[in-house]
């Protein structure tokens, strides 16, 4: 069985942002970039159910510039069998990365579909449910367990605001992944080293038969206010009068 | 599961420190003559006078005789005020007295600091006292009544002034990190605290040289920088509460040293407040300037002890993009050796740290400190590495890394490894070495050794000390192999005298054999003045005790510390 993993390549989460002075968007040069953290929590899944024997093929898929190769380098290193570059340099947004994936999964067959289930730069959280409504398979998301069954299912234990909820879906599945799904294991140096002689194929959406069109356009970008200092108050009176005046919540 | 030792009242007591009026116990031979050369030590368990003790005079043995100078003794009396430096300090039992020289604190005083500081900047409570006269380590303990906490550099020349003047001891106080004893009082010197002066000054960006009080605390200052596209040079464990006042006055290492060099270097200018209250501006923040001698040098690492240092104006580098963290491991010593020559040619320029720790660490580490992970787990190698590289171009530096990385696997120099893929990785990896401090005092009793040796040499102690001590204690070592820094951590249930004498001289003289530093990094302080001796000839001493005679007549900054009081430096070059 194979297991097609969607990276994603963001800002490393520990780095500190700053909004260009354009307001166009975040400063991305000279910034740290890193798989996004739920893309690879997605990818050790997808490793550990292939070391359970229960998948024979790991493949791990990232798109946009050149520089998505480094980030299936490191999908590689941590163990992926292979790797594929949807290469463009076109703004690539939820639906339009639904889409490619949805050519992909048809082209590559897996069984399992697993993705991140929002990336720290857009918090988006879209890309996982319209891939599964656009191939018409069934999705489980805020995955914080994943058990594989013998009948061609999978158990999927999720996070919801309620609780946990537990859904057993036939595959072929799309699974988005939560934070306590599992720890990613550290690339390792043997892993490393093998990861240089695994094949990155390159294809293009057009080949992919997608037509990305840019469905928004961003306005601008601009840091949130900053939050105020707390006031000191002198008496209860002086509170009560705050509480009615300035703040207007009496 | 070892106790935690830290709040344990019980052990405070162990180590000899007395309250006013008692008096500890003293062995019978040193009852009949307190002072002089009778003075007893502990030789193979039982007391000798120290001219007969075998360990100390082959330790001396090692100093030319003909290059020690006479001095005249100054005949403190000791009064009924005694304290032993315990717990893995100088070779033998050296009783401490509170020096005669100064004046007691009076109400008249405290009513002056509170002229000069304000009601705030004064504080008179034990409790909030505590703090400040313990040692990260909580293995010192002062008596201190008064905390003085000033805000401005007129404030400190003030106070000083008036110390100088009325002779009272003053004990100059960060952070609080230190791990020699440094920068508590050892009796009821006042304590001078900079926390308050916690101003950045100004950053120059094209130049990178930023001006600052002595009491910011070194994190703070990397963060600022960081914003601005730059960062400290130097980074050390106790960053997020040690002061950069109390960083210069140590010479502080860490783990960056092996990049930017130490702070001698990078230091370019100090405002110091000499001890009777002169201000000295030193303040340049100029890379270059040969105007006469460089006055600030002798106050960087002086510990407090020539002056205090009140602003410090400082080079920092620029932050580089591409930091890459590897953990490895390897088998035995000598693949680390090797492995750190393969890192110098084949990383060259971007090698910004290179550490090690052996096996015991890493497992002390992970079973004491909070939220570490084992970077390796199927791997049971004796040594681990964590090494770093910082440079402007992240292809360019993984190149070259994953270069170095494969030969150093194909010469098999190294079994196995891991390389941070995003910053929390790297952290993560990080947290492993710098971890290992704060959990080997979870673990026990500890004696620590801050020793450079020669870097073929550097593991032989450790092993040499397991051997020695066998199931008596855990030995650990790691350190900063970059720079021939061995760590030495001996942990046991509880501080033991007798453990002591195991361990010392022996890791003294084993280090002076060598020709190594008894104190790479951590300083003399409280622990180790005796111990210049194995590290420094007498007459370098000699011209030490000079500078201190000239900058501090009265004596009165950061007493009983750094160098060998005059009565126990008579007392050996008497007896030879």
């Amino acid at each position: 069985m194979k297991i097609l993993v969607a990276v994603k390549r963001v800002i490393d989460y520990a780095v500190k942002i700053r909004v260009k002075p354009d307001k166009t968007g975040v400063e991305t040069n000279n910034v740290k970039m890193s798989m996004n953290p739920f893309c690879e929590i997605a990818l050790e899944e997808a490793l550990r159910i292939r070391e359970a024997g229960k998948a024979s093929e790991v493949v791990v898929v990232s798109m946009g510039g050149p520089q998505c190769v480094e980030t299936l380098r490191t999908g590689l290193a941590m163990g992926a069998d292979s790797a594929i570059h949807v290469s463009t340099d076109m703004p690539l947004y939820p639906l339009a990365v639904a889409k490619l994936l949805r050519a992909l999964a048809t082209k590559e067959q897996p069984q399992i579909l697993l993705l991140g289930k929002q990336a720290i730069d857009d918090d988006a959280n879209q890309t996982g449910q319209m891939v599964a409504g656009l191939l018409q398979w069934p999705q489980a998301t805020f995955a914080s367990k994943v058990v594989l069954g013998d009948q061609r299912n999978v158990t999927v234990e999720r996070e919801v605001d309620g609780g946990l909820e537990t859904l057993r879906l036939q595959l072929p599945a799309v699974i988005t992944t939560d934070l306590r799904l599992n720890e990613p294991r550290y690339a390792t140096l043997p892993n490393i080293m093998k990861a240089k002689k695994k094949p990155i194929s390159k294809i293009t959406p057009e080949e992919l038969k997608v037509e990305i069109q840019p469905d928004f356009k961003i306005l601008e970008v601009v840091e949130p206010p900053k939050r105020k200092g707390g006031v000191m108050v002198g008496s209860v009176d002086e509170l009560v009068d705050k509480l009615q005046n300035e703040a207007h919540v009496i | 599961m070892k106790s935690v030792w830290r709040n344990s009242r019980n052990w405070r007591r162990l180590g000899g420190v007395v309250n006013r009026g008692e008096t500890i116990e003293q062995s019978p031979a040193s009852k009949a003559s307190a002072l002089g050369s009778s003075r007893t030590i502990k030789d193979g368990g039982s007391w000798v006078p120290w001219t007969e003790s075998k360990a100390l005079s082959r330790a001396l043995s090692l100093l030319d005789a003909r290059s020690v100078v006479p001095l005249s003794d100054r005949g403190h009396v000791s009064s009924s005020l005694q304290h032993r430096r315990g717990y893995g300090s100088a070779p033998g039992d050296s009783q401490v007295c509170r020096d005669k020289r100064f004046a007691e604190l009076k109400d008249a005083d405290i009513v002056h600091f509170r002229q000069i500081l304000g009601d705030k900047g004064v504080t008179v409570d034990s409790d909030d006292l505590e703090w400040a006269n313990t040692d990260w380590m909580h293995k010192y303990h002062g008596h201190s009544q008064l905390l003085l906490r000033p805000q401005t550099t007129q404030q400190v020349s003030e106070i000083l002034q008036y110390c100088h003047a009325g002779r009272l001891a003053v004990t100059p106080q960060g952070g609080n990190t230190g791990l020699v004893g440094g920068s508590v009082p050892v009796f009821d010197e006042v304590i001078l605290n900079l926390g308050g002066m916690n101003k950045i000054l100004s950053f120059d960006e094209a130049s990178g040289t930023l001006v600052c009080e002595a009491g910011c605390i070194l994190e703070s200052l990397d963060n600022y920088l960081k914003s601005r596209g730059h960062i400290m040079p130097l980074d050390l464990g106790a960053k997020g509460s040690c002061q950069i006042g109390g960083n210069v006055s140590t010479n502080a290492g860490g783990l960056r040293l092996l990049r930017y060099g130490s702070l001698h270097g990078n230091v370019l200018g100090l405002e110091v407040v000499l001890a009777d209250g002169t201000i000295l501006d030193l303040l340049g923040t100029l890379r270059k300037d040969n105007t006469g001698y460089d006055l600030k040098q002798i106050f960087i690492g002086a510990e407090g002890t020539l002056g205090v240092v009140t602003k410090v104006s400082i080079l920092t580098p620029p932050k580089l993009a591409s930091v890459n963290v590897a953990f490895l491991a390897c088998e035995d010593y000598v693949s680390c050796q090797k492995t750190f020559t393969e890192a110098k040619q084949q990383l060259g320029e971007i090698l910004s740290a290179f550490e090690f720790l052996d096996r015991h660490s890493l497992e002390l580490v992970l079973k004491h400190h909070d939220g570490t992970r084992d970077p390796l787990p199927d791997s049971k190698e004796s040594f681990y590495l964590v090494v770093e590289t910082t440079g402007s171009n992240e292809s360019h530096d993984k190149e070259k890394l994953e270069e170095f990385l494969q030969s150093a696997m194909e010469k098999e120099l190294i079994k196995d490894g891991a390389v941070a893929q995003d910053i929390t990785q790297a952290d993560s990896f990080w947290k492993v070495r710098e971890g290992i401090a704060e959990a080997t005092i979870k673990a026990g009793a500890v004696y620590k050794y801050d020793l450079s040796l020669p870097l073929k040499d550097l593991y032989n102690l450790v092993e040499d000390m397991r051997e020695r001590l066998s199931d008596s204690a855990t030995v650990i070592g790691y350190g900063h192999m970059g720079d021939g820094n061995l760590h030495l951590n001996i942990i046991a249930p509880k501080y033991d005298d007798k453990l002591v004498a195991q361990i010392e001289p022996y890791v003294y003289e084993q280090t002076a054999a060598v020709k190594g530093s008894v104190s790479a990094e951590h300083g003399l302080g409280f622990m180790k003045p005796k111990a210049i001796y194995y590290s420094k000839p007498p007459a370098a001493v000699q011209v030490m005790k000079g500078f201190k005679d000239l900058m501090d007549p009265h004596g009165i900054l950061n007493p009983y510390k750094v160098l060998p009081s005059l009565r126990e430096s008579s007392a050996i070059s008497q007896g030879l």
